[in-house]
């Protein structure tokens, strides 16, 4: 199948013989908004980890837009286009807003330490046109203008949240994981939020495939594609919204452990 | 009472009844074509400029535009959105076309748009985005006469695909499409123009009752600027941030009346929120503003200082003595003895140049303030700095403005002379009365009001006032508003409002006190200063509704009232006061857009408490409802506190 852009095959993923993830297989077509959904430690995060390579599986295999990933190093799959947030703030506090957004952007610089000094000729036009896309599309799609040089740590929970996303999307992924993104957010900022994934996903400038791990199921059900859903490391199911959230093993799996799981926030 | 008849000003055009707002914008691109810029825009982070020809070329192209899509004479065409090029080139290229502009503010809820829509019968509805089309749509079904929806940031309007809509492109690129077949027709539209036509049609914000729509023509607006110029000439090379909204009647006089006809050069903020920083960047010659902004400022001022280190509190504290002398001593026409002119000079370098940069005013040569009263202590602080601020009086009837403070002239409690071509008069009732080119045709579908607002060509404002023996204005308030104290005297609770405005912490205030036994306030903390104050003092809140109850709350506000209160005569003195569990807000009908406290209503929806104000009570327990922009609305249920001012006061 061509579009698929993200395959997982049999993955399994062990600390000291705790079982994190096993056999877990499933594909990401292109465009979509896949989400993993399950209980607290149910190894959604460690998903996410195998993919960008933080973690590498025991067994299994990963291919990204049909290239066996498995075994890569995280910023070589950081250069085909594979980008991400994180669930807890992974920022440099002390850097404005701007330099950490550049900081994404790094990767597609080539200019080299010798003619960066002397700032000229093709690197100045490389670098005129990373600041156009990171100022003229980044900041502007995130409406993040007004806190452009204000230091990162100082700002409010919500809007670093914002400046994570805005970094992955410096890279200029084909496709982002994006682990909690509304995690600790108030309701006008998760309305915020999830308005920037849709707009990222279907816009036809960005066109990003977003997987997305996320416990608000309002926000999960109403913005996914399809859902796969995971307990204790297993699969128990994938699907449309609506075949997850009618699936018998899926309200078990909630049910069983904390009831207020599917209430949605709204 | 009439202006002397100032001489012209260097650059000054001549004015005609064949003169219209578009004919002028053709002749100032031929003059300046490529070589100057008109706007510049602040976009993406660097400031974009757009000269005076690609300003015709655009404006050019969506008139054409709109005649395609069946603009004909006379029809509305209304906008909505923020500052920004396009609103301006739409707003010029209706006129263009024979059209009607009408503005909305940005923030009106639905069913002011509706009205307005409604009421002015407008065939086309410019929006800047998805907010705007979103209301456009909501309301089109009770506006028949809508015809189409013009729209021109893409962002969110991807799915948007209803006949209606049409994308601002797209009306330039049939307006492109028009002048390759019918070239000749955008000069043969301009020159059918003439300046009695109404360009305008501009809804009053109705600090009493439903939006008025003033009509007013080429010849209004021009004229209206020309006059301002000639006391206050701008030249070809001054700024002039455009981040008002446009719907103020002030903005449209500085961009439209004065901007066209000099040529200066606009420039717009990239957001709202960033319009500040925006405006340091550029450092305006102009500015004209409501008081709500230089209030902001001088509460921005003293906020900072008091978070500064120990020398620079030393220096400021130094600084303004020095500062207010010698403006006090400018007030009072005096002369400046030498030493006192030594110590402002090392003043202004140390501190005045640097509070003015801060603000964005380091260039500022006239910086106005109206719509509103201002309180003689945010005059004497800006005067202080060494900010030119002067006040203006005028109405939207009046295309804006009828008098001014010259830069010689200027008394804080006036608001100064007439300006050229311009008569005031004092009728019955100490009604306002003003004559001059600029005074508007007539409501809009309205003839009763405007019987009433019109007589022989006499403006009556509807403001009480008087004119004092150095033949400035000075306006008590409108004639509705003014209260009659214990000991018979009139007085007007407006100056109490602005006196209190000057403390940092009092956002706003409602001053009631007609035909009572003494008066009374409720006051509106500023959440941010009052908020910093608590934490600073180690006191805990979770909201606006909690701080504001806060006893510690109250007696910070207090002594700012005992500080009002020790200038007033003793039956003004305010004798109690009630912090109110939330601010004034358009969105609740109780500000009006340009933010006047809409008095008659704010009284009525308050009548529990100030009746607790009259009674020994001094707890009230309320429940009442908060209106969001969004439209939700949300129960509050809050115990006031009641508290004495227990200096300066007595019950």
């Amino acid at each position: 199948m061509s579009d698929v852009i993200l395959e997982a095959r049999n993955i399994f993923l062990s600390f000291h013989g705790v079982a994190a993830l096993t056999n877990v297989s499933f594909k990401v077509h292109k465009g979509e908004i896949f989400s993993i959904i399950g209980p607290n430690g149910a190894g959604k995060t460690c998903m996410m980890n195998c993919i960008n390579g933080l973690y590498h599986p025991k067994d299994g295999q990963l291919f990204l837009k049909g290239v066996d990933i498995t075994k890569m190093s995280p910023h070589k799959r950081a250069s085909m286009g594979l980008s991400r947030t994180f669930q807890k703030i992974e920022l440099f506090g002390g850097m404005t807003v701007l330099d950490n957004i550049r900081l994404g952007r790094h990767l597609h610089l080539n200019s080299g330490l010798l003619s960066s000094c002397i700032y000229w000729g093709k690197t100045s036009k490389e670098e005129i046109s990373a600041r156009k896309f990171i100022e003229e599309e980044i900041i502007d799609l995130l409406e993040i203008e007004s806190v452009r040089n204000e230091v990162t740590g100082m700002l409010p929970y919500g809007m670093q949240k914002r400046i994570e996303l805005a970094r992955a999307l410096a890279v200029q992924p084909e496709l982002i994981l994006l682990d909690e993104p509304l995690a600790g957010l108030n309701l006008e900022e998760t309305e915020d939020m999830a308005r920037f994934i849709v707009d990222i996903n279907e816009d036809k400038r960005w066109k990003v495939t977003c997987v997305l791990v996320e416990h608000d199921m309002g926000v999960v059900m109403d913005l996914s594609d399809r859902v796969m859903t995971l307990n204790f490391g297993v699969k128990i199911a994938e699907g449309t919204p609506k075949e997850v959230q009618e699936n018998p093993e899926v309200i078990k799996a909630y049910l069983g452990e904390v009831e207020d799981l599917y209430v949605s926030r709204r | 009472m009439s202006a002397a008849g100032d001489p012209g000003f260097k650059g000054e055009i001549e004015i005609t009844k064949d003169l219209t707002l578009p004919k002028l914008l053709v002749q100032q691109c031929e003059k300046y074509g490529d070589s100057k810029v008109a706007m510049r825009e602040k976009e993406f982070g660097i400031w974009c400029p757009v000269t005076w020809k690609k300003y015709l070329d655009n404006v050019k192209e969506i008139t054409l535009g709109l005649v395609a899509l069946g603009l004909e004479d006379g029809d509305k065409v209304i906008m909505i959105g923020d500052n920004r090029p396009e609103a301006l080139w739409t707003e010029m290229a209706a006129m263009c076309a024979g059209g009607v502009g009408v503005w909305l503010f940005q923030d009106c809820l639905m069913d002011e748009v509706k009205y307005i829509v409604d009421h002015s019968d407008s065939k086309f509805y410019v929006a800047e985005g998805q907010e705007e089309v979103d209301k456009a749509l909501a309301i089109r079904d009770s506006c028949p006469k809508l015809k189409k929806i013009i729209w021109d940031d893409p962002k969110g309007m991807r799915h948007y695909d209803d006949p209606m809509l049409i994308s601002l492109d797209e009306v330039m690129e049939l307006g492109r499409k028009l002048s390759a077949s019918e070239p000749g027709l955008f000069e043969k539209l301009v020159n059918k123009g003439k300046g009695d036509d109404v360009c305008l049609l501009f809804y009053t914000s109705g600090t009493t009752s439903l939006p008025k729509g003033a009509l007013l023509t080429h010849y209004n607006m021009l004229t209206m600027g020309q006059n301002l110029m000639r006391v206050d000439p701008c030249t070809p090379s001054d700024d002039f941030v455009s981040y008002l909204p446009f719907a103020w009647i002030g903005e449209q006089m500085m961009s439209i009346s004065c901007g066209l006809q000099v040529g200066y050069t606009i420039n717009f903020p990239e957001e709202p929120e960033v319009a500040q920083a925006n405006v340091r960047e550029i450092g305006p010659h102009v500015m004209f503003a409501p008081p709500r902004l230089y209030e902001q400022f001088t509460r921005t001022v003293q906020v900072k200082h008091l978070d500064a280190s120990w020398t620079k509190r030393v220096i400021y504290r130094l600084g303004m003595k020095v500062g207010y002398h010698t403006a006090e001593l400018k007030f009072e026409k005096k002369s400046t003895p030498i030493y006192w002119k030594l110590l402002r000079f090392i003043a202004d370098k140390v501190l005045f140049s640097k509070i003015r940069d801060q603000l964005g005013l380091s260039r500022v040569r006239h910086a106005y303030t109206g719509g509103a009263a201002m309180g003689p202590d945010h005059f004497r602080f800006f005067h202080a700095i060494g900010v030119n601020l002067k006040q203006i009086y005028g109405q939207t009837e009046i295309a804006g403005i009828s008098v001014v403070h010259r830069d010689d002239d200027i008394k804080f409690d006036t608001v100064g002379t007439p300006i050229p071509e311009t008569q005031i008069k004092i009728g019955d009732d100490d009604e306002i009365l003003s004559k001059s080119p600029s005074v508007f045709v007539g409501y809009y579908k309205m003839p009763g009001e405007t019987e009433k607002a019109l007589k022989d060509g006499w403006l009556y404002s509807g403001d009480t006032g008087f004119i004092d023996e150095d033949g400035h204005l000075v306006v008590f308030d409108r004639s509705k508003d003014i209260m009659i104290l214990r000991d018979k005297r009139k007085f007007s609770p407006q100056f109490l409002e602005a006196r209190l405005k000057f403390s940092p912490y009092i956002k706003d205030a409602l001053i009631v006190g007609h035909n009572r036994p003494y008066v009374v306030a409720i006051v509106c903390i500023d959440y941010n200063t009052v908020g910093k104050w608590a934490e600073d003092h180690g006191i805990n809140y979770t909201s606006y509704t909690e701080l504001s109850q806060i006893p510690q709350v109250y007696d910070l506000v207090m002594r700012s009232l005992s500080d009002v209160n020790r200038s007033v005569p003793e039956a003004a003195k305010i004798t109690r006061f009630a912090n109110l569990y939330k601010e004034f807000d358009a969105d609740d009908d109780e500000l009006t857009r340009t933010r006047k406290i809409r008095r008659a209503f704010v009284e009525n929806r308050y009548k529990d408490i100030i009746d607790s104000l009259y009674s020994d009570t001094d707890l009230l327990h309320m429940e009442t409802n908060i209106t969001y922009e969004d439209g939700r609305v949300i129960e509050i249920k809050a115990d006031i506190r009641i508290q004495d001012v227990k200096e300066g006061g007595k019950k």
